[in-house]
């Protein structure tokens, strides 16, 4: 008896109706993100359309998509085919320089801020008092969180004609000596200031050793916390058996740090198209075009300066794309090695 | 519980380690006693490397022109002027505040950082409130939120692939946010980073609590407010932070989406009188006491310390915090 009535009490509130009333506040919740998503990405992704068209903003009227639809695409317009901005960026000699530059510098980027921030995180381990090492952490972490406004604007400033590079070689100036010769006839030794940065051979390099400065101190943190999470009896026992640090070293922590390092050498394949936009943009200048040219510098010159937007999106596009399949490949051989999973 | 009798155990042996070999009754080699030194003064010079380029501008920047142009700042400021004798001499070790009087009663510096605060307290806020409204239905377990993967992929879809810079400023351009803080805050405003991040620290916590609640008749937003965010604090710091630097530290869109310079945030007008040197301020009048002590390269010197001093304001909560936070959140297990 008591059991039935249950049962029919039970009854009205079906399983269906349950999942519903649970769901919908999470769908709510989500209605904001998805609408700017919706906006600023996807609608973006319609936008690449730019890069086949002979664009230009001159032609949109109409409200938000219609911008990319008003202009005709380039088949009919003065190209050949669909593909007219896409030849006209593969036989542009300053997109093409731009590409190897990119490629060039951040390559050298990702073998020096791999290799370093090991070295460094296994010397920090050996440092046994606490307050030194976290004094020197403190400071060698700080030029992460300086923008590269700031950095850049200190480069030039060391590194410029008044700098106290060129100051600290005018005090020796003989060791790079100059000779004028002054009005009256007689020569004088002096130093000629020279602007590093405006130096196309050494631009690359400066580029590299700035990134080293400002990121080789974060990029520890993640190596630190691998070694603080080896079992310290390992230690105990390598110690026992007579191993000295060199060998405590080579067969303890580094192979503890070795899953760390397998994942992160496998996602940065995703940073062979990022040469860091934010710190080129800053540095470069025309006399360093020729080597520091990167293709996001490339895309934001040719389209805001040269008002080319259509080259500009094709060269978006092609970097986007090939970033994805990067990406991809990245994040499969990070799950097939390190067992990565993102969410 | 377990967990943690293990960690007690792991400290304690850890600590008996460090016994032995503080007590030397497993010696160290003389060697290593040498690499040990070595590597200290090493890491001390790599520290000390890292800020000299810092204190050099800071120099600079207290520094007179005179000083400045004949080479006579290493690291620490020089003045310039007459000594009893009405010899023009350097004087080391001596501030020139000329520079600072200058920029900090300059009024475009001052509308620059009330916008560039206005545009961190605004930015923040809505990027937080995104991150934690998406970051709890996407951490729902896909048995109660079918959903969820078709959410997931969506937001994490958009992180991978982009239209790139031109279509998306074209799209800023028609949505009708050019020229105005929309076009700073609102493109860039959900993180797909921090959400998964988040989301991945909302799935640690113990399911019963929920469950719990749902059964004393809780709805997801009590959920969500009551008992997922108390609970994720130092997540939720740590998240907060990162934005907030990122947000100060913004300096290009500003560039491409705001034409009227008094609209800029701090960074991006610093990015115009630092890097482009565009925006060059006039010295004021020449007669006025002081004003021969400024020029382009101190006046720059002090606004690269003066854009600096937020983030070192903040530096130490981010310290505390983003060790524990970023590394929990991306390495799990």
């Amino acid at each position: 008896m008591n059991t039935k009535v249950l049962e029919t009490k039970a009854k009205p509130i079906k399983k269906k109706n349950v999942m519903r009333q649970a769901t919908l506040p999470l769908h709510l919740m989500l209605i904001p993100g998805i609408f700017l998503v919706l906006v600023f990405n996807y609608s973006t992704m319609i936008g690449v359309i730019i890069a086949f068209q002979k664009f230009d903003p001159v032609n949109t009227r109409g409200t938000l998509l219609s911008v990319f639809f008003d202009s005709p695409i380039a088949q009919f317009a003065n190209h050949k085919n669909v593909f007219g901005n896409f030849i006209e960026v593969f036989r542009n000699s300053e997109a093409v320089h731009a590409t190897i530059n990119t490629i060039v510098i951040a390559v050298t980027k990702i073998i020096t801020m791999f290799f370093s921030p090991i070295i460094l995180s296994l010397m920090l381990n050996e440092v046994r008092k606490q307050a030194i090492k976290g004094g020197i952490q403190t400071v060698l972490y700080l030029p992460h969180f300086i923008s590269w406004v700031i950095l850049a604007g200190i480069v030039i400033q060391l590194l410029g004609r008044e700098g106290i590079i060129n100051n600290l070689f005018a005090s020796f100036h003989y060791v790079f000596p100059q000779v004028n010769i002054n009005d009256t006839g007689a020569s004088l030794e002096i130093y000629k200031r020279i602007n590093f940065l405006q130096d196309p051979v050494i631009f690359q390099p400066i580029i590299i050793i700035t990134n080293i400065w400002k990121e080789i101190g974060w990029s520890t943190i993640i190596y630190l916390a691998a070694i603080s999470g080896v079992d310290p009896t390992l230690y105990e026992a390598a110690v026992m058996d007579g191993a000295t640090k060199l060998r405590q070293m080579w067969h303890i922590t580094l192979p503890g740090m070795k899953p760390i390092i397998v994942l992160l050498l496998v996602l940065s394949l995703q940073g062979i198209l990022n040469a860091g936009f934010d710190q080129i943009f800053n540095l470069y200048s025309i006399p360093t075009y020729q080597t520091g040219d990167i293709i996001d510098t490339f895309v934001y010159r040719i389209s805001f300066e040269r008002s080319q937007w259509a080259i500009g999106a094709a060269v978006g596009l092609l970097k986007s794309v090939i970033s994805l399949v990067l990406i991809t490949v990245s994040y499969t051989l990070a799950y097939k090695f390190a067992k990565y999973e993102i969410f | 519980m377990n967990n943690e009798n293990k960690k007690t155990k792991v400290e304690k042996v850890k600590k008996s380690f460090d016994k032995i070999q503080k007590n030397n009754i497993i010696k160290e080699s003389k060697a290593y006693r040498v690499f040990s030194v070595f590597n200290m003064l090493f890491l001390i010079i790599l520290a000390a490397l890292c800020l000299l380029p810092l204190l050099q501008v800071l120099a600079t920047s207290f520094s007179h022109d005179v000083a400045i142009k004949a080479g006579k700042v290493f690291f620490w400021p020089v003045d310039y002027g007459v000594d009893k004798n009405n010899n023009a001499v350097f004087f080391p070790f001596q501030f020139n505040i000329a520079a600072y009087k200058f920029m900090l009663t300059n009024s475009a510096f001052w509308t620059a950082f009330v916008v560039g605060v206005i545009r961190v307290v605004v930015g923040t806020t809505i990027s937080m409130l995104l991150v934690v409204m998406c970051a709890y239905p996407l951490s729902q377990d896909p048995k109660k939120f079918p959903m969820r993967l078709i959410y997931v992929w969506f937001f994490f879809f958009s992180s991978l692939f982009s239209g790139g810079l031109i279509p998306t400023f074209f799209i800023v351009f028609k949505t009708g946010f050019f020229d105005s803080l929309g076009a700073l805050i609102l493109p860039g405003s959900v993180h797909v980073f921090s959400i998964i991040l988040l989301l991945n620290f909302f799935r640690q916590l113990p399911k019963e609590l929920d469950e719990a609640a749902f059964m004393d008749g809780a709805g997801h937003w009590t959920i969500l407010f009551k008992i997922y965010l108390p609970l994720s604090l130092p997540s939720l710091a740590t998240i907060t932070l990162f934005t907030v630097v990122g947000n100060w530290n913004e300096w290009f869109s500003a560039i491409i989406y705001i034409n009227s310079p008094e609209k800029w945030p701090l960074a991006t007008y610093l990015q115009s009188i630092i890097i482009r040197k565009d925006a060059q301020l006039p010295p004021g009048d020449p007669n006025e006491a002081g004003a021969q002590a400024i020029s382009q390269q101190n006046m720059i010197a002090a606004q690269i310390f003066i854009g600096a001093v937020p983030i070192l304001c903040v530096y130490p909560f981010l310290q505390k915090y983003f060790a524990k936070g970023i590394v929990l959140g991306s390495v799990k297990g």
